[in-house]
């Protein structure tokens, strides 16, 4: 089974600056981490392998530094590591990341299953996933808290507000995950080490995929921002209760009696 | 079937996909319909509702009630439960046909399923979980304004080249209009020749969810707790107080996190918005992640022990102490107050 996972190296929360001209997070200096719904999209790609075999293929675009968030996946024990990186990808929104990604996953080859995970924290769109899935012509299964396969069947747990659903396709499908879906693993030293001594993460810039348009980065995204600002979630000033607990409680039951609210 | 000449004069209506389960209508759709009558007007265009499924006849009509012009209506047996592939289908085929000018989808968790796929479909933008919807009075393009990145980051985004300008736009944040049973409108049936080929995907079974009660977008009164309510034990008590108070129990992240209680439960910015008359936070710090989502509260009382905590920043009642000596004490009292009232418990 070819299996490809798309993960994505985040921003360390509170440690992100803006762009003020383009509006766009400024990645470059900020420390990064992979993605924390990412790290269950790998390891279900991990639990698939161990039970049915094949190949993991992680792949991410981002700046030279996301190489770091695929050392991680190759740590953990993903086989391959590839990162779409060129300067024309910088500013991207949803649809030109999509785009962008599906092109190197065509290039990457045959797959059966793509895993992602069901949004980032930083774009935390959950576009990314199902507009692969719409630019590679595959089916799509989002929010997944289960998956089990079943000769060229897969069978997944899918969590929406209004319960559960259990859907069946057929490879190839890509598959949005749940954090629920499983515990990642935490690899040992050794591995680490080994990730960033030894294994090869390749480095691909548009060029390397032939591509010469201008569907990428900032110029090829439909949407574009037009102001960042900060709001002040300010109201009217607080009113202190003051005294024994049970005096304030007493004093809140009777402020919120006369306001109708107990 | 041809488009009439009149949709074609002017620019496109705002549209608004209608989600249901077995006909009735998720809350948000309305709120969209309510929403979408300000920027219909701003740009001098109409309300189409988009409603796909089996039997839904009756929906569509309610759905002129709630604020649509117009109701495309696709009604099949094949699309009686949601597709991604068979309603991505639908819909980019009819806003070719019909161009739209706007795109309305609430986001949830099939909203944000199905809007980016369409998006992709018609290499359009989506600006997605917004929370504030206007339109640029010099350009007439939709500003769709969202939470950004944490902190109390916003950011505006329009899409200005591209038709139509799709939104996703969060459960709650919408004010829910009026319905007017004397409204008028128009239903167009679309034929759709769906095959069981149309979807690879096949629904083996689906099972409604177990979470009882009003939702807490819908709710009253919401009682929340954070992780300063210190262990289980501590947020059973909190969940005393919810129930005595005939109020929804919502959390922070971290009791999430914790396992204390279920994601369903999470306000915030990676879970719901609420819009209650009553907010009490219980160990809650106010982190702007949590408070974007329960900002819009009418009266917000706030239990922590740290005076400077950021909660106190925007709550109406605030109590300086433990929330295992407050709140058992407001378990007590309002025990005592109830039995006062005793015999006319009506009232
Ligand atoms: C991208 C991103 C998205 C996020 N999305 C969300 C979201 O949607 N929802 C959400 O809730 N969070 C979200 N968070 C997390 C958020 O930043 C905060 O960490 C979280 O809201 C804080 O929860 P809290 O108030 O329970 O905990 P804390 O911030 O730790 O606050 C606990 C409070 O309890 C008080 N306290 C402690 N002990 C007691 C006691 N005995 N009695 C009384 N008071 C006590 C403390 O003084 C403190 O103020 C997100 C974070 C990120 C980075
Ligand atoms: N730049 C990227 N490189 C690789 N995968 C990505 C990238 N951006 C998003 N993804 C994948 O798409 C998912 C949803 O991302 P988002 O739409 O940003 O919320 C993530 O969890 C990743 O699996």
């Amino acid at each position: 089974m070819e299996i490809i996972v798309c993960i994505k190296q985040v921003p360390e929360a509170g440690d992100i600056g803006w762009d003020p001209d383009t509006g766009t997070l400024l990645r470059e200096g900020a420390s990064g981490v992979v993605n924390r719904h990412d790290k269950h999209a790998i390891e279900a790609a991990l639990q698939l392998r161990e039970a049915h075999g094949g190949t993991i293929t992680a792949l991410s675009m981002g700046p030279p530094q996301a190489d770091e968030a695929l050392r991680e996946a190759l740590s953990m024990g993903v086989d391959k590591a590839v990162l779409l990186s060129d300067r024309r990808c910088a500013g991207a929104d949803t649809l030109a990341t999509s785009y962008a990604l599906s092109l190197a996953v065509k290039k990457i080859g045959r797959f059966d299953i793509i895993l992602c995970g069901k949004e980032t924290s930083d774009g935390m769109t959950a576009q990314v996933g199902p507009q692969l899935a719409e630019f590679l012509n595959t089916p799509q299964v989002t929010c997944a808290t289960e998956i089990s396969i079943r000769g060229h069947s897969v069978r997944i747990t899918q969590k929406l507000e209004g319960g559960l659903r259990i859907l069946e396709t057929r490879f190839p499908a890509l598959i949005t995950v749940e954090r629920q879906i499983n515990q990642p693993r935490i690899p040992p030293m050794d591995s680490i080490m080994e990730a960033y001594r030894d294994r090869e993460v390749q480095a691909w810039s548009l060029e390397d995929l032939g591509e010469r348009g201008d569907h990428f980065g900032l110029k090829g995204s439909p949407t574009k921002t037009k102001r960042v600002y900060t709001k002040e979630v300010t109201r009217g000033m607080v009113t202190i209760l003051q005294g024994e607990p049970d005096e304030v409680a007493r004093d809140l039951i009777r402020a919120l009696q006369q306001k109708g609210l107990c | 079937m041809m488009a009439s000449s009149n949709t074609m004069a002017r620019c496109g209506d705002i549209w608004v996909f209608i989600e249901h389960r077995d006909g009735n209508p998720a809350r948000v759709s309305l709120e969209l319909l309510g929403a979408g009558r300000r920027l219909a007007d701003a740009i001098n265009v109409d309300i189409t509702a988009i409603l796909i499924g089996e039997s839904v006849s009756e929906l569509a009509k309610e759905l002129i009630y709630w604020g649509a012009d117009t109701v495309i209506v696709a009604d099949d047996p094949i699309a009686g439960a949601y597709s991604t592939e068979v309603y991505t289908r639908i819909i980019a085929d009819q806003a070719l046909k019909r161009m739209p000018e706007v795109l309305l989808i609430g986001a949830t968790e099939i909203g944000r399923d199905l809007a980016p796929r369409i998006a992709a479909r018609l290499n359009t933008g989506c600006t997605a979980d917004c929370t504030e919807l206007d339109i640029d009075e010099e350009t007439g393009v939709l500003v769709a304004t969202k939470p950004y990145f944490g902190r109390n980051l916003m950011a505006d985004i329009i899409c200005p080249l591209k038709r139509p300008q799709m939104v996703t736009v969060r459960p709650g944040v919408m004010e829910l209009k009026d319905r007017y049973s004397d409204r008028r409108g128009e239903l167009i049936y679309v034929d759709v020749d769906l095959r069981e080929e149309d979807t690879r995907i096949t629904v083996i079974d689906s099972i409604p969810s177990s979470y009882g009660g009003v939702p807490l977008e819908e709710a009253d009164k919401v009682v929340c707790a954070g992780i300063g309510v210190g262990n289980r034990e501590g947020f059973e008590l909190i969940r005393e107080l919810a129930e005595l108070l005939g109020a929804q129990l919502g959390a922070t992240s971290l009791p999430v996190d914790e396992e204390w209680i279920s994601e369903d439960h999470k306000i915030g910015q990676t879970g719901k918005t609420i819009r209650p008359k009553l907010y009490i936070g219980c160990g809650v710090s106010g982190a702007i992640q949590h408070s974007a989502g329960m900002i819009n509260s009418e009266l917000v009382v706030a239990i922590n022990n740290d005076p400077r905590a950021e909660i106190f920043q925007f709550a109406d009642y605030g109590i300086i102490g433990d929330v295992n000596e407050i709140v058992p004490a407001l378990i007590r009292q309002l025990k005592i107050a109830r039995e006062a009232v005793g015999s006319d418990a009506a009232i």
